[in-house]
């Protein structure tokens, strides 16, 4: 089992970062969205997994799986909607804003960008 | 003594605290303004006065204030003598400057503003003499570089002006990273930053094999900042600050900061053969050849400026001979040097503004049109020359009677023939101030009619001309100072000596003489020696200096642009492969984890899941050109993120997750509205494998690293079993995570929702500027008909399913929340359940319908969410616990069950709030895009408005 979860963490990455380095915006946004997944996985695996061990305390039960991670990943979750939010509208701002969803700035770019030398 | 110490920091803080009235008290005028700056440096040289008969009766007043006392940082300061000397240098000759520039500045210069950098600097310089760790030093020693950046700089429109200020900061602030590496060697040394201790362990120093990188890392530091060869090309450039800065900063102050550090060091890194020949030797030098280009140069502040190098070279040479007398003769010389030399930059400035040049070629016979001017500048630049009478005659003989019996490399002539030498110069430049300026026939060219100043500008350079005469001919009015700060220098037992005028028939004398002599013979011949000098090539230390810099910034730019060249593409791709070479390196030199974890079987319903995520991965990759498939499978492997948190014991985290799902899918949904439907094929087949095999890397060591991790216990202990322990103990919840979330790591959490409030206040003040740039111009004449596809907007049935489905939804929320503590759920979920009940209404009858009905702006939300969890969390303060500690307890209603409530809950309802209105903003300003397309606003919640009696068109609800 955990060389599944291993492994779909690595495809996940694989995925984010493949479509991380394309050049229009929307797939870099799901790439972004692709790591998150993988990241947010990733810490959670380092509480090591357990099956049917939720940290919800009850009588009489013993083991319980570690609930650290997923506290720090419940709020990662939620930043990463945040975040995700965010370079949409970055996203949705430029296109608009320039007409081009290209996400480098291409060489014919006016120098205004380029600060006084 | 106690109370004289605590006067330090006051000392060393007026200048900063007084930096914050110049810029305000300008707009009361020009004169408030200067005693507005006037004031803190009285009161600081009042205050240091008040220490003053302490320290010369040679006690050492002390105030300690720890700062950061693991690193051996402190708030240390101390006065002795030399810090005294240099302290009443800086507050004293700072005073008569501030008078001098009120009345040199023009109109047009912001006095305010420089005023304001006056102190900064002035703050900066008391700051380092009065330090006593070597760290406190080191920033107060930065400080300075960056003020005098400013104040050189201070004429913004002249690019001599920056360009000096650059060179400047550029050597200073190089010398100054090299000094912060030596003094962080003799702080390892010793074991102590402390001034005090280090100065006591002179042997520990100097045979640690370290003493010399650290000797010559601290003289980089020195030297850059006294403009010592081959570092004093900086000085003259800055000349082309306004006069006051050069007479403070150039002649009295920054440039002796050097000079002081190397006499506060001396008795730990003086006395060693390698302490001769660089510091003496590099003084040496610099005396010679500062004191040559003096002579040639035409510029009067040129000409000051490098005889400031030359007399900054004596006083090195002076320290560098490692003698106690020298010790004594370089301290007496630092003291006269300041008097006169600042006296003569004012006289500079005032030529300059009275002429309008400083162009010696320009100028002469001046005696008669400026006679107050003349008389200061006669004394002043034969106190410079070495005239009998004035006080550089006295320190100069010292110097020369040093400078006889010194040794170098068993040669016994070669030092006192260069120092009668370099004397020879600083007559012949001096006596050509005076002579080329204020001689010679009056001329009817001037670019200005000359005459001489107001008091108020000449009444400093006369009051420093005053000490000159007043010491040089009586000198033992000086010697107190002159024997407390060097019984600093020295740290021990001064040697036997009086400061006199007249001791006896010396080689000094003849040497005195010999240079007097030579210097009016060489300006006699000054005309042929200046073409001569004129014709012979000789490198130019800005060419160098700029072409350096140019190459450096060259290369900078084309590592800087080769990784990051504004490509978004090529950064991630460096970032990537960085991380991953970081990665190989920690893993293939650290020790491998060892399996020590048995294996959770696999089953066959995670393994579906496990395909189906791994196929909609692929998926993703092989279609992420069209857009809306996309998009469904980045749903799939949302959902299947969900299950595998459900599957292994997490069921906050699913919930979480597939509602942030639902809530992403629409904003992305929104998003790819405006946005092309699809990718164009663009990147070479090349391009597309190196970042195919990048990524295959990156996942294939990211599976590594999480199989390690998953094969292996943990290193040591983690702290999980506390909060398993405690949950119910000290939080009063069963659901460990929520516990850990509201009460154990409350302030993280506190921390998170803040974020979130930002980013969604980031999204709306995105979309507002987008909206009312070209972007919202765009967007109004967005072709509709390209986009439009579906007929019906506000479908009849989805607006009443989702009206019934409102309360259940609120009501799930209701409940997700409030069992947070004890089941899975909490503010986080409950927030988005809310969300997104609402969206429901939203995507049903259309933002702007249900907006119209919408009482508390999203912003409120967010704010008192935040105001919510804070209010909760200094609750704690009114216990007196500290911020966000949690308290619980039980409530039993009769007919109900036992009700337990905790403070947690109101700090939940924080987290509640703040995330329904974080949520509701985003997505509000991504619909608020479509509004500007003209997208209509129907009245009615519904296309179809059963309520009326002739509802069978489609287009009558839209208004």
């Amino acid at each position: 089992m955990e060389m599944l979860l291993a492994s779909a963490i690595g495809a996940l990455s694989a995925a984010g970062i493949y479509l991380m380095l394309r050049l229009r915006s929307f797939p870099v946004i799901i790439g972004i969205s692709l790591l998150s997944y993988a990241v947010n996985l990733f810490l959670f695996a380092t509480g090591r997994l357990a099956v049917n061990a939720p940290p919800v305390l009850r009588d009489g039960v013993e083991t319980y799986t570690d609930p650290l991670p997923q506290a720090l990943v419940l709020t990662a979750i939620v930043i990463s909607f945040g975040m995700t939010a965010v370079i949409v509208i970055m996203a949705l701002g430029s296109y608009l804003s320039s007409r081009s969803d290209t996400v480098n700035i291409t060489r014919d770019t006016p120098a205004e960008q380029e600060g006084d030398a | 003594m106690d109370t004289a110490g605590s006067f330090l920091p006051i000392i060393a803080a007026l200048p900063f605290l007084g930096a914050l009235f110049p810029g305000l008290m300008i707009q009361a005028g020009r004169n408030t303004c200067a005693a507005f700056t006037a004031a803190p440096t009285i009161l600081a040289l009042v205050l240091l006065l008040l220490c003053a008969p302490a320290v010369l009766h040679g006690e050492v007043l002390q105030f300690q204030l720890p700062w950061l006392p693991k690193l051996g940082l402190n708030v240390n300061f101390m006065l002795d003598g030399l810090g005294l000397l240099f302290a009443g240098l800086i507050l004293g000759i700072g005073l008569l400057i501030i008078l001098y520039a009120r009345f040199y500045l023009s109109r047009e210069d912001p006095m305010g503003q420089f005023y304001t950098y006056l102190l900064l600097f002035q703050g900066a310089m008391v700051g380092i003499v009065l330090s006593d760790n070597i760290l406190l030093l080191l920033v107060f020693w930065e400080l300075t570089s960056l003020s005098s950046f400013l104040l050189i700089g201070y004429w913004k429109h002249l690019p001599e002006g920056r360009q000096g200020a650059r060179m400047a900061l550029v050597v200073t602030g190089t010398g100054g990273l090299a000094m912060i590496a030596g003094m962080l060697i003799l702080g390892n040394i010793v074991g102590s930053y402390d001034l005090s201790v280090i100065l006591t362990q002179k042997d520990l120093i100097q045979a640690d094999p370290m003493y010399l990188p650290a000797l010559l890392l601290i003289l980089v530091g020195c030297f850059t900042k006294s403009a010592q060869f081959p570092f004093h090309f900086w000085l003259p450039h800055a000349m082309a600050a306004p006069t006051p800065v050069s007479a403070y900063l150039h002649s009295a102050t920054m440039v002796k900061a050097g000079l002081f550090l190397m006499a506060r060091m001396w008795p730990v890194l003086a006395g060693t053969p390698e302490w001769f020949y660089i510091v003496a030797t590099t003084g040496l030098i610099t005396m010679l050849i500062g004191a040559k280009i003096a002579l040639f140069k035409d510029d009067l502040k040129a000409l000051l400026a490098f005889s400031t190098v030359s007399h900054l070279g004596l006083i090195t040479m002076l320290l560098g001979f490692g003698t106690k007398m020298a010790a004594v003769a370089a301290v007496f010389h630092i003291i006269n040097h300041a008097t006169f030399k600042a006296a003569l930059f004012m006289t500079a400035g005032i030529v300059d503004h009275e002429t309008h040049t400083r162009d010696i070629k320009r100028l002469g016979g001046l005696r008669h049109l400026m006679p107050i001017t003349f008389v200061i500048v006669t004394f002043a630049a034969l106190s410079m020359a070495g005239i009998p009478l004035l006080n550089g005659f006295l320190s100069k003989e010292m110097m020369l009677e040093e400078a006889s019996h010194t040794i170098w490399q068993g040669n016994h002539w070669i030092v006192p023939v260069l120092a009668t030498l370099g004397a020879l110069f600083s007559v012949a430049y001096s006596f050509r101030y005076i002579v080329h300026v204020f001689w010679g026939p009056q001329r009817d060219d001037y670019p200005s009619k000359p005459h001489d100043p107001g008091f108020g500008m000449w009444a400093a350079p006369a009051f420093l001309v005053v000490l000159v005469v007043a010491i040089g001919v009586a000198p033992f009015l000086a010697e107190p100072l002159v024997r407390a700060s060097a019984g600093a220098v020295i740290g021990g037992a001064l040697p036997e000596f009086h400061l006199k005028i007249w001791h006896g028939i010396t080689p000094a004398l003849f040497m005195s003489g010999a240079a007097v002599l030579g210097g009016a013979i060489l300006l006699a011949l000054h005309a042929p020696l200046m073409r001569l000098w004129l014709a012979t090539p000789r490198p130019e230390a800005k060419t160098m200096f700029d072409a350096i810099t140019r190459a450096a910034t060259r290369a900078s730019r084309a590592f800087t642009s080769g990784v990051h060249n504004g490509a978004l593409t090529r950064n991630g791709a460096t970032f990537t492969v960085t991380v991953l070479a970081a990665g190989w390196l920690a893993w293939s030199s650290g020790e491998t984890l060892s399996e020590s974890r048995e294996m959770l079987p696999i089953a066959a319903v995670p393994a579906i899941g496990w395909m189906l995520l791994i196929v909609a991965t692929i998926g993703l990759v092989a279609f992420h050109r069209n857009r809306f498939l996309a998009l469904m499978l980045m749903g799939i492997v949302g959902l299947i993120v969900s299950l595998g948190f459900v599957y292994f014991s997490a069921p906050d985290l699913a919930l979480t997750q597939i509602s942030v799902e639902v809530v992403t899918i629409i904003l992305l949904l929104l998003a790819l509205n405006f946005i092309p439907r699809t990718t164009p094929v663009e990147s070479h087949p090349a391009r597309r494998m190196r970042d195919a095999l990048i990524a295959l890397t990156g996942g294939v060591a990211v599976t590594g690293l999480t199989y390690a991790i998953l094969i292996s216990d943990f290193a040591f202990e983690s702290i999980s079993a506390f909060h398993l322990a405690n949950s119910y103990k000290g939080g009063g919840g069963t659901n460990v995570v929520n516990v850990i979330l509201v009460d154990f790591r409350g302030f993280d959490t506190y921390g998170e929702i803040i974020v979130l409030g930002i980013a969604a206040l980031v999204i709306f003040a995105l979309t507002d500027t987008v909206l009312k740039g070209r972007g919202g111009r765009w967007l109004a004449n967005w072709d509709k008909r390209k986009y439009r596809e579906a007929g019906d907007r506000h479908p009849l049935m989805m607006v009443v399913a989702t009206r019934v489905m409102m309360p259940i939804a609120l009501m799930v929320g209701a409940f997700i929340f409030l069992r947070g503590h004890n089941e899975p759920g909490g503010g986080f979920i409950a927030g988005l359940i809310v969300a997104i009940a609402f969206l429901m209404q939203y995507m049903a009858s259309g933002f702007a319908w249900a907006e119209a009905r919408q009482r508390v702006t999203y912003h409120a939300t967010i704010g008192v969410g935040v105001l919510v969890a804070s209010v909760t969390g200094l609750g704690a303060w009114l216990a007196g616990k500290p911020f966000l500690t949690s308290a619980y307890g039980y409530i039993t209603l009769p007919p109900i069950e036992k009700f337990e409530w905790a403070t947690a809950m109101a700090f939940d309802t924080g987290v509640f709030l703040t995330v329904v209105g974080a949520v509701m903003l985003a997505l509000n300003s991504l619909s608020s895009m479509a509004r500007r397309t003209g997208e209509t606003v129907n009245i009615f919640p519904m296309d179809i408005n059963p309520a009326r009696a002739d509802a069978d068109g489609t287009d009558e609800g839209n208004a």
